[in-house]
Order: structure tokens, then C-alpha cells, then sequence
């Protein structure tokens, strides 16, 4: 790999909290290799602020490995900057160019309040969770885990939408702000396992009814979610919602 | 002084026989009784749910802003579980055996047995929350290898295993808070332990969004707060994770058990440049199938695949043919160093050596998968493609990963590795019933120092983190919540909260004042570099002394002159980093005085006075065998307790991969 340090313009919002308003603030950054990831960039600008005496900027971020879900950040119009199926944290410099200028702003929904400056309020997903998904064991079962069988491929498909790392890319992509596809894949998760078949109907009624009241936006159907989510959760995981959701509606006793 | 209460009887006897005599808090009475947990990781949030289940009131705190993103997320490979259901010999006693023996014959006994034990019950347990498994075509449970054994006991889920580990846990966690026995407090960060009458009855937490100090009773304290390899600065350790729950548990009186025993991982992708933040690691399973080697010759200019196969010296299959590549952690990182020490070191830093898979790519899924699909005679690009897709199935996500960071496709070209700080098998000491020295304080996962001894074998945290969560912990908390029923909670306007309250405020106040020149993230990286150079993979008097001395007066400095800009009352990550900061400056000279008692090499700890002709770690068990325990005096001295290790079973010998 060729390597290469480049000179950039950043575009940063700046809000000192959830009550007042923000505003970008220009930033020049100097040297950057294009072997440091998005984050290390960050840390290279804020360690430069401090000693000006400046204030930092602040951002979300822990495993810087992709899974914890905690980064966050709106680079040049995309969650999650430029790459496919890429966290912010897994981003590398090598995805920009000597001159460019690069803007970064916050997830932008009504649900998820900004907090201070990138950092915003995901709380709204932790109470979605709540209203239904799990599966309701208590801690002391004493079947063996194989006397479960569960077909291989809908274990796959089953894994693949719950390896959804609650990031909140699909909300801040999406034109609505609708929170479908984080939903639907935990809603997948539990319905392809034969262990999630007893509350099948009401998980699917009570975590609609949870993102509505969260003031989550509606699912047009435009995929700009599928488009942005760096675990590549599949959209065919929203129609799986919604037969879910349909068939609980009309046969549900409530 | 130091009862680490383990049970009288028959080894395999010891659990059983304590369930079915320890005491019980009645239902009516648990609804009475308040319990903090702090971490929700994967320990925090099992015993959270679990103790939320069984009726006690629950405040749980993480610092992050879902109990979802704890640190356990991270862990890739696999967890391990004595189940046997590969028919390949495995039981209890192998497990128990492995893990002793893995942890070089320094860890107790009584406790990896009944961790061995309830390493069953985790994986139905986990199975009935709906955590996707990787599955054999008949539906059935699949496992993989991993190091330090002969048995294939590893449940995964792809790389990911621990993300869905703890979504497992978290999601029963949630279940609780929605029914009301569990309280969440997320961005929350404990900053000190309210000790009244000798027992833990509270916390003083900082909200990191207003930055306000809040108080918080309980009738028992449980820290589930993770491990401190951050004292390193790079490690393979979230940018969050840090030491600072226990370091002041263990300032109010929680000794702290083997500081020195840190886990330094074979297989991370090296370090690049200065501006590097942390470190990424590639999963042990990969050792499954890659598999390790340098080239034959010094100063090796060719690319890995232009070397030819008799020019490349498999280094761990040579000196370890019976385990070969998957030799336990401290032995495959010391022959890594060992390899570029002598020069034969690959890539730009010359700090690395190869991870290649094409071997197994080509002849085990490649001839596999050419044979299921009744292709006679493959060629080689066939056995590639074929190959592929199964390794992309393995351990797609890591692959994936690795590409992104370095830019090269570990598909086509080795991947390039180096040994990186991962784990502590260091933390709180705690007695059998996982009660540290401060009544009703407890501490489990990673963040206690009881079951990996001086090394812990790969897949073994989540079974360890999951096992005091879900099966220990509920049972040992009611054993001491039985005679604290009478306890009424205690108002938090109560003078032990008030005092532990201002001190928490003064050394806030004192770190924003001091407006100094340097970042706190300099004084880290410095710290680190000590650490790394002077108690790191090798160790010796003479450094660690130096490393003392070096460590007192980086301490120094940090006080006089570290910079925290912004302020108190507002959401201010430079301020929690140098609270966090603060404490790795202490913690960093324990583990090097702990580092420098320890006379003998044993797992991660190796002292370069102390090994055979080979090489190999030489343990002095006529000496060394105990746990070194170090209680606080204040003033920043210690004294050194040791809790002897008597083993009943086990015969341990030097161990050998061979």
C-alpha cells in the first residue's frame, strides 16, 4: 500500500448542548497519513486544539473495532463517511485526497437529541428494546442447548440481522428518520429461531408501537438504510416486519 | 486476615455442596434489598438481569451510552463450555485441567473447577435467549479449537461471538429494566465507594452529560468493571475501558490480587505510526487455520508469496509440534518476539510475522468443498475459490476488517501480526464466594483476578464473565443479603456519602485547575511506553526499577501540569479521561512492584532471570506459589499479603506443548 499524508479543511458542527444552537466551525489539518483511521484524525485535530487552548471537539467512540456501535458520525452527507458496510472508526484517511474538505455533523433526528457537539442521545433504541425484544427466559434453564435444533440457514439469517450494532446509521440516513430497519432486524433476530416463535405477535405490536412513540419517522421504502448500514443489515428484513407486524394485527386477541 | 472461604469436601463436590447450604433471602425480602452493579459488560449484565429475576431491587451504571456497547462486544472467537458434544474426549475434568494447567498452576483450584462446571449450564442458558450459534447442517450446536487444548469445546458465532453473547445478556437485562427491577443508568461513571460500618453500601456516580455528582445506596456493591490493560495505552482494549471502579475500591480497602499477571495477545495487527489510538486483534480462532511463520533467512526483501515453502520456518509448529500453532497466548507471543528480536521479523518495522491461510484454504476447505460438490481432480484455482467462500463464511468479518485497516487482501497475501496487550488476568482479590476484602463489595469477570491464574486460554473470559453473572453470583450476593434484611436503606445524606461525595469533588476540582501545558493523552501514551518497555513481554529487576522510578515522576508531572480544557458541570470527555488517567498513574507502579517481587517467570509474567535453556518460562514453586495480594496503606504504599495456592489435585509440573 502506497502511502501518502495529505493537508484537509474540516467542517465540524459545533453545539455546546441539547438547548442551544450550533454552528460549523472551520478547522485546517495538517500531515495527515493516510494510514490513520477517521477517529485517529480526530484525535490528531483535538490534540492540536488543546494546545492552542482551544476546546475539543466531542464525539462518540469505544472499541474502534467496528462492533461496539458507539461512533457516529455524518461525514460529507453519508453516515458513516464514503465506504461500504465501514463504522466511522473503521474508516481510513486513504479514503480522501490531498486539498479535500471534509464536513462532519451529527445524527440528525428528532428522536436522538444532540448531546454536545457529535455526541447525540440513542436512548430511544435501548427503550425499543424494552418494549419486546428479548426472549423471556429467566436465568437457570435446564434444557441442553441441543435439544433446540435450529435449521443451519435460518440460524444464518438469524445471525446476520443480529449482528445490527445499534448504531443508528439506518435513522440518520433515512429521509424520515424512521428507525425500520434497526427494528425489523431485531424482529428478525428472534422471529427465524424457534425460540422466539411464542411471542412472535406481541414483540412485533409492542416495538412498532414503541418506535411510534419515540417519534421515530414511517418507512417509505426508499433504502437509503440498507444503503449506509455498516453491518449490511438487508432491507428484506423490513418486509419481514411488516408480515410480521400485518399477521400479528389481525390475529392478535388484543 | 486473608479467608478466601473455599468450601471443606471433595473438589468436585465444593459448589454443590455450598448451594445447598449457603442461606437464602426469601421473595418478600428481595424486594427490599438494593443492589449496584457497575459494568455491563458481560458479567454486569448477566448478574444484573439475573439478580433482577430473582426479585432484588437493581440500580446498574455503565459509562457508555448503552449497557449494549460494554467492551465484551468485542470478543471474537469463542466461548468455551465442557458440553462434549464433539464425542473427542472432553469432560468437567479436561476443562478444569486445561484451564489450571493453561494458567501455569497459579490460579485456585476450587474456583476453575466450578468454573468448569457451570460452563454448561451458560450455553443452554444462552441458547434459550436466542443467541445465534454457528450450526452443523443438522441443526445441532457446531464448536471450533482453540489454544491450549486438544479438544474442539469452542461455541462461536462467526467473529462476533461476544456482540451476541452480550446482546443475549443485555436483552434480558432490558427485560428487566421494563419490568421495573432494574434501574439503568448509562453515561454514568462510578467514582468512588461509600464504605459505612466496614460494609459497601453505596457508590458516588457522575452523570458525564451534566456532569453533576449523584449518590447512590445499596445494600451490596457489585463491580463488573472490565480489565486495565489501557494502563498500556495501545491495547486492544476499548478507548473507554479503564481501572478506575476498582482502583478505588481498592483505595476504600479491596486488595488487589497478581497486578502484574497481564495478557499480552499473539495475534494483533502491528503498529503503524505514532498517531495510533489502539490496537485490533485477530481472533485466536484464526490460528484454527492460518498458520505462523517468518522467513529462514535475516533481512528477507522477497513478498510472503514469493518465498518458497522450504524457505519459511513454521516457528511454533517446529518447537511445539504437539500443539503447534495453537500453543496457549504467553507461549506464541514470546516465540513471535523471540523471532523478530533475532531479526527475522517481517514487513516496514520488521515487528511482525505472517498469519497465512492459504495452506488450509486450498487443502482443507478447498479439497472439502470440491469433494462435496463431487468434483474429481480440482485444480488449483478451483481449490482457491472453493477454499475462499469457506474461510469467508469462517471469518469473514475479520478478514474484512483486517483489509480495512491495512489496506491488503488476507485472502491473497499473509496477514501480518504482532502480540498486543489484551487481557488482565490480574484484578480485585475475591474469596471463593467472589466477595472482595470489603464486606457486601464484590467483583466479577475480568475485573477480579480468581480463575486464569498467570495466563487465561482463549475463549475462556466470555465463559468466565457469563459464569459469575448468570450461576455464581446469584447464589453467594443472598448468602451475605440474608442477614442484611433488617437493613433499612440508608439515606444518602448520611456523613460517609457526604465525605466520599467531597472528596470525589475535590479531586475534580483540583485536576481542572492545574491548566498545565500538556494533554492528558500525552501523559497516557507516555505512561504506556514505560509500561510496555519495562513490564510488558519481558521483564527484569533492573527495568522494573527504573520503571518505578519513572512512573513517580510522570505522576508528578501529571499533577502539575496536565491541561483538561472546558469544564466541571457539562459533558467533558477530556475530564473523564484524566480521572481515568489519574488512576492508570498509580496502578502502573503496582503492577511493576508486583512485577519485581514475582522473582520467577510464570504465564504472561516472564522475568528474563528466570527461564530454562529453552527458553520456555521456569516457575519456582517452592517460592512462588500464592497469590500476591496487595492491601493499601495510603500514602502510596502497600503491603504484600500472599494467599497460598494448595493444590489437592492437581500435580503441577513445567508445562508443556511439546
Amino acid at each position: 500500500m502506497e502511502h501518502y499524508n495529505m493537508n484537509l479543511t474540516l467542517k465540524v458542527w459545533k453545539q455546546k448542548n441539547s438547548q442551544s444552537a450550533g454552528r460549523f466551525e472551520t478547522y485546517q489539518v495538517k500531515d495527515v497519513s493516510s494510514e490513520m483511521s477517521f477517529l485517529e484524525m480526530f484525535d490528531v485535530l483535538n490534540e492540536q486544539l488543546i494546545h492552542e487552548g482551544k476546546e475539543p471537539i466531542a464525539f462518540d467512540h469505544d472499541c474502534r473495532e467496528g462492533i461496539c456501535g458507539t461512533c457516529s458520525m455524518y461525514i460529507n452527507g453519508r453516515p458513516h463517511g464514503p465506504w461500504h458496510g465501514t463504522t466511522t472508526c473503521q474508516l481510513h484517511m486513504r479514503a480522501f485526497k490531498d486539498g479535500d474538505t471534509i464536513v462532519v455533523e451529527p445524527w440528525r433526528a428528532k428522536a436522538f437529541p444532540v448531546i454536545k457537539d457529535l455526541m447525540v442521545d440513542r436512548s430511544a433504541f435501548d427503550r425499543i428494546i424494552q418494549a419486546g425484544g428479548y426472549i423471556s427466559v429467566n436465568t437457570g434453564v435446564t434444557i441442553d442447548g441441543n435439544a433446540i435444533p435450529v435449521n443451519r440457514d435460518n440460524a444464518e439469517k438469524s445471525f446476520a440481522a443480529a449482528a445490527c450494532i445499534g448504531c443508528g446509521a439506518c435513522v440518520a440516513a433515512c429521509k424520515n428518520s424512521s428507525a425500520m430497519l434497526f427494528l425489523s432486524a431485531k424482529v428478525s433476530h428472534l422471529a427465524l429461531l424457534p425460540q422466539g416463535e411464542i411471542e412472535r405477535k406481541k414483540r412485533a405490536l409492542d416495538m412498532v408501537a414503541q418506535m411510534d412513540k419515540e417519534g421515530f419517522g414511517s418507512c417509505t421504502n426508499t433504502g437509503a438504510c440498507e444503503a449506509v448500514c455498516p453491518k449490511e443489515i438487508e432491507i428484506t428484513n423490513i418486509a419481514r416486519l411488516n408480515r410480521e407486524y400485518l399477521s400479528a394485527g389481525l390475529s392478535a386477541d388484543k | 486476615m486473608l479467608d478466601a472461604k473455599i468450601p471443606a469436601g471433595k473438589l468436585e463436590e465444593k459448589w454443590n455442596n455450598y448451594k445447598g447450604h449457603c442461606k437464602l433471602v426469601n421473595p418478600a425480602n428481595k424486594r427490599k434489598l438494593e443492589i449496584i452493579v457497575v459494568g455491563t459488560g458481560l458479567a454486569g449484565a448477566s448478574a444484573a438481569a439475573t439478580l433482577g429475576e430473582l426479585g432484588y431491587k437493581v440500580k446498574a451504571f455503565c459509562f457508555q451510552d448503552s449497557a449494549r456497547r460494554a467492551h465484551s462486544i468485542a470478543a471474537q472467537g469463542g466461548i468455551n463450555a465442557a458440553k462434549n458434544y464433539q464425542n473427542d474426549g472432553d469432560s468437567v475434568f479436561r476443562l478444569f485441567y486445561d484451564t489450571i494447567k493453561g494458567g501455569d498452576y497459579r490460579a485456585r483450584e476450587a474456583n476453575v473447577h466450578r468454573l468448569a462446571e457451570v460452563s454448561v449450564n451458560i450455553i443452554d442458558q444462552c441458547v434459550a435467549q436466542g443467541v445465534p450459534f454457528a450450526r452443523e447442517y443438522g441443526g445441532l450446536l457446531n464448536n471450533r479449537s482453540f489454544g491450549g487444548t486438544q479438544v474442539k469445546r469452542t461455541f462461536y458465532a462467526a467473529g462476533q461471538t461476544g456482540q451476541q453473547l452480550l446482546i443475549g445478556a443485555y436483552q434480558a437485562m432490558e427485560r428487566q429494566v421494563a419490568l421495573g427491577n432494574v434501574e439503568m443508568f448509562s453515561r454514568h461513571e462510578m467514582l468512588d465507594v461509600v464504605v459505612i460500618d466496614g460494609k459497601a453500601r453505596g457508590i458516588i456516580a457522575r452523570d458525564l452529560v451534566s456532569g453533576k455528582l449523584e449518590r447512590y445506596f445499596g445494600h451490596a456493591v457489585v463491580l463488573c468493571t472490565g480489565g486495565y490493560g489501557n494502563v498500556f495505552y495501545l491495547s486492544t482494549n476499548a478507548m473507554g475501558s479503564n481501572a478506575t471502579a476498582v482502583w478505588k475500591a481498592h483505595k476504600k480497602g479491596a486488595f488487589f490480587g497478581n497486578p502484574c499477571m497481564t495478557q499480552i495477545h499473539p495475534t494483533c495487527i502491528p503498529v503503524s505510526g505514532d498517531h495510533q489510538s489502539k490496537l485490533t486483534l485477530m481472533s485466536e480462532s484464526l490460528r484454527n487455520d492460518g498458520r505462523i511463520w517468518v522467513p529462514k533467512k535475516k533481512e528477507e526483501t522477497r513478498r510472503a508469496n514469493d518465498i518458497p515453502e522450504e524457505e519459511r520456518d513454521y516457528y511454533l509448529e517446529r518447537r511445539y509440534p504437539a500443539f503447534g500453532n495453537l500453543v496457549p497466548r504467553d507461549v506464541a507471543s514470546r516465540a513471535a518476539k523471540e523471532r523478530c528480536d533475532a531479526g527475522y521479523g517481517v514487513g516496514t518495522t520488521k515487528q511482525a510475522v505472517y498469519l497465512d491461510f492459504k495452506y488450509n484454504l486450498i487443502n482443507k476447505y478447498g479439497r472439502t468443498e470440491a469433494s462435496k460438490q463431487g468434483i474429481h481432480n480440482p485444480d488449483q484455482e478451483t481449490l482457491i475459490r472453493l477454499g475462499k467462500e469457506v474461510v469467508k463464511e469462517e471469518y469473514g468479518n475479520l478478514f474484512d476488517m483486517y483489509e480495512k485497516i491495512t489496506g491488503e487482501n488476507p485472502y491473497e497475501v499473509p496477514m501480518r501480526i504482532y502480540p498486543a496487550v489484551h487481557y488482565t488476568m490480574g484484578g480485585l482479590w475475591v474469596d471463593y464466594e467472589l466477595m472482595t476484602s470489603v464486606k457486601g463489595l464484590y467483583c466479577l469477570g475480568e475485573a477480579n483476578f480468581s480463575d486464569h491464574g498467570a495466563n487465561r486460554l482463549g475463549a475462556s473470559a466470555l465463559m468466565q464473565g457469563l459464569a459469575d453473572g448468570y450461576f455464581v453470583i446469584p447464589y453467594t450476593i443472598g448468602n451475605y443479603l440474608a442477614d442484611e434484611i433488617a437493613v433499612k436503606p440508608i439515606p444518602t445524606t448520611h456523613e460517609a456519602f457526604e465525605a466520599a461525595e467531597a472528596h470525589v469533588s475535590e479531586r475534580i476540582n483540583t485536576l481542572m485547575n492545574i491548566q498545565g501545558t500538556e494533554s492528558v493523552e500525552s501523559f497516557h501514551k507516555r505512561l504506556g511506553k514505560i509500561m510496555w518497555e519495562k513490564c510488558g513481554m519481558a521483564r527484569n529487576e533492573k527495568g522494573l526499577k527504573e520503571a518505578i522510578v519513572e512512573i513517580r515522576a510522570l505522576r508528578e508531572e501529571f499533577w502539575k501540569n496536565v491541561r483538561v480544557p472546558g469544564e466541571i458541570n457539562e459533558m467533558n470527555p477530556e475530564l473523564d479521561k484524566a480521572n481515568r488517567v489519574a488512576d492508570f498513574l498509580e496502578l502502573g507502579e503496582l503492577m511493576c512492584m508486583d512485577a519485581l517481587d514475582r522473582r520467577e517467570s510464570c504465564g504472561g509474567h516472564f522475568r528474563e532471570e528466570s527461564q530454562t535453556e529453552e527458553g520456555e518460562a521456569l516457575r519456582h514453586d517452592d517460592e512462588f506459589m500464592y497469590v500476591s495480594v496487595w492491601n493499601y496503606k495510603g500514602d502510596e504504599s502497600w503491603e504484600m499479603l500472599k494467599e497460598p495456592l494448595n493444590y489437592e489435585v492437581i500435580q503441577p509440573t513445567q508445562r508443556n506443548y511439546k
